[in-house]
């Protein structure tokens, strides 16, 4: 049944193709995919703060959410919840659920290692590991126990590609990624990302550290992504959300005040803070 | 307005300039009087001890009659304790410093420890020679043997590895350990992937520095009871041994004139071995260190 959607849903995808980015966006079209995160009454304590409250979020598959706000509104925080990144700080504590494809990422059935796997992670500052480009691609299919160079090479290869560095970066795999510019090192970083084939990429603030050349190359890329790929990115930046994304969650103060259709959010915002955020009065 | 009386300014000029050079040579001088002192010692103990470092002292074992003593013994006693001081030390310091660092809770009980391995490598050697002497010596009853001793250096070092050990690792920005857990990795594979091929040139500097204090060490091994002449070398780590230090300090009590000599050919061997640790430690860090 599942996979039947999903062939209706190629199908219907193929059939608009054709039409413009502008009415791709257009709500009720070609969503009607299913959802791949769901946050159901999530809570999300630092020590007596009380960071996240109430979260009711959905997310689907095969699209860009945006996840906008002012600084500490909480954004990055749900995004670290959503592959429990954020539990490397030692005095979180959390309540209510957030189901990754119908199992509860907080379950003792699954691990955080299986959870990561699939839900890679592109962060604010690029950061490659302190070794050569081959290297820094292939450590997740390493870490994962594969070892035959020749599919290395393939992943390695794959991943480039995948991230539109391949031509920049070909000829020199085994020079250190820290001689590469910054905007380089991020694709480096969504290439290492890329290569455990995940199933989800949440991004937290990707170009935020870029120049706006590496923007572009960036959010173009994460357009290709999405065919294959669900991508969350938590953005400091309202035209970008408003030029990537698909839908938009906007948070404020640890609540999310509205989740929309993106064009819905910046055009027709059904909340006062919402219409004030996006039209620049604060933020 | 002017609120800075110029005849005020032009006079502290000169007094500011004078200071200034002063302080300069000031801070020379002491540079000069360590330098100083420690070039005269060098310079004495080789010119003295020059003569008498021929093949025969390399190869003799120690004799009372100084014409015929040499140094074999305690430089083939002194590879032998640092062959077990050096993996038990290694071993038992970079897992504690890994479990400080990586695994244990961040608590004030962490933080206790963290705290107090420092203040174990402020404690005398004399101390680690006692709790050697009790503890090896005694009840496990290993004697004078090259495993007592070279356990109780291990105790001794391990502290100053540790706090060399912890810095290193704690050196390792935060971002590539996200990094590499975002991907699925676990902790182990985090540590043997990331962190200890990015901290191992600050560990293996504090090792190398660790060891040449423990090589150079006496007093711990006059309270184990390391004999001064003996006519073998070891066959086992439960024989019995003799060290570079505890031969110089033998000689340097000797009544006999020419066996100050020796105490300077004895020392000189020492710190040639000492320069060489120190330079490979230096080499390391050098060729090693990674940029992030």
């Amino acid at each position: 049944m599942a996979e039947l959607k999903m062939k209706e849903r190629s199908v219907m995808n193929e059939a608009i193709s054709t039409q413009t980015e502008q009415q791709n966006k257009q709500p009720g079209i070609v969503h009607s995919s299913r959802p791949v995160f769901e946050a159901k009454d999530f809570n999300l304590w630092y020590g007596d703060n009380h960071a996240l409250q109430n979260i009711n979020l959905t997310f689907n598959e095969n699209e860009i959410s945006a996840i906008i706000g002012p600084s500490g509104c909480g954004k990055s925080t749900f995004i670290k919840s959503l592959n429990r990144m954020v539990e490397l700080v030692p005095v979180v504590r959390t309540e209510g659920d957030i189901v990754y494809r119908e199992q509860n990422i907080f379950d003792k059935s699954l691990t955080v290692e299986e959870l990561r796997t699939k839900v890679g992670m592109v962060f604010q500052k690029p950061n490659p590991f302190p070794k050569s480009i081959y290297d820094n691609v292939a450590y997740g299919a390493r870490v994962h126990g594969i070892r035959k160079k020749k599919v290395l090479d393939e992943i390695v290869e794959k991943s480039l590609r995948g991230a539109a560095i391949w031509h920049e970066v070909k000829d020199r795999l085994n020079e250190n990624a820290y001689g590469l510019s910054g905007g380089q090192q991020q694709r480096i970083c969504i290439a290492r990302a890329l290569a455990i084939e995940p199933d989800v990429i949440l991004m937290d603030e990707p170009t935020s550290a870029l120049d706006p050349i590496s923007t572009t190359k960036i959010e173009d890329l994460m357009q290709e992504l999405k065919e294959k790929y669900s991508i969350i990115v938590v953005t400091h930046n309202m035209q970008q959300a408003a030029r990537i994304s698909d839908k938009t969650a906007f948070f404020y103060q640890g609540y999310v005040v509205e989740h929309d259709d993106t064009k819905a959010i910046f055009e027709n915002p059904k909340d006062k803070r919402t219409e004030d955020y996006v039209s620049g009065r604060f933020g | 307005m002017q609120l800075a009386d110029k005849n005020q300014v032009a006079k502290s000029l000169g007094g500011r300039l004078f200071l200034n050079k002063f302080m300069k040579l000031l801070f020379l001088l002491c540079t000069m009087v360590g330098l100083v002192v420690l070039v005269t010692l060098i310079v004495d103990t080789v010119l003295g001890g020059w003569e008498y470092l021929t093949r025969d002292f390399l190869t003799s074992f120690s004799s009372s009659r100084p014409e015929s003593a040499g140094i074999y013994g305690a430089i083939i006693g002194s590879i032998w304790l640092m062959a077990v001081t050096a993996p038990v030390a290694i071993v038992l310091s970079v897992g504690t410093a890994l479990y400080l660092e990586e695994y244990a809770p961040k608590n004030k009980i962490t933080n206790f420890i963290t705290i107090n391995i420092s203040n174990l490598a402020g404690v005398p050697s004399v101390v680690f020679g006692l709790l050697g002497l009790t503890i090896f010596v005694r009840q496990l009853s290993l004697g004078n043997s090259v495993m007592a001793a070279g356990l109780t250096l291990a105790l001794m070092i391990m502290p100053v590895i540790v706090v060399a050990a912890q810095e290193a690792i704690r050196a390792v920005p935060g971002f590539v350990r996200e990094a590499s857990i975002g991907m699925g990795a676990t902790k182990w594979q985090t540590v043997s992937r990331i962190i200890l091929p990015a901290a191992i040139p600050g560990i293996i500097t504090g090792i190398i520095l660790a060891l040449s204090r423990a090589i150079g060490e006496t007093a711990p091994l006059v309270v184990i009871g390391v004999p001064v002449s003996l006519l073998v070398t070891p066959n086992s780590v439960f024989d019995t041994f003799q060290a570079l230090p505890m031969q110089i300090y033998n000689w340097v009590k000797m009544p006999q004139a020419e066996f100050q000599y020796l105490t300077a050919a004895g020392i000189i061997i020492l710190l040639l071995i000492l320069f060489l640790m120190n330079s490979a430690a230096i080499y390391i860090r050098n060729k090693y260190s990674k940029r992030f």
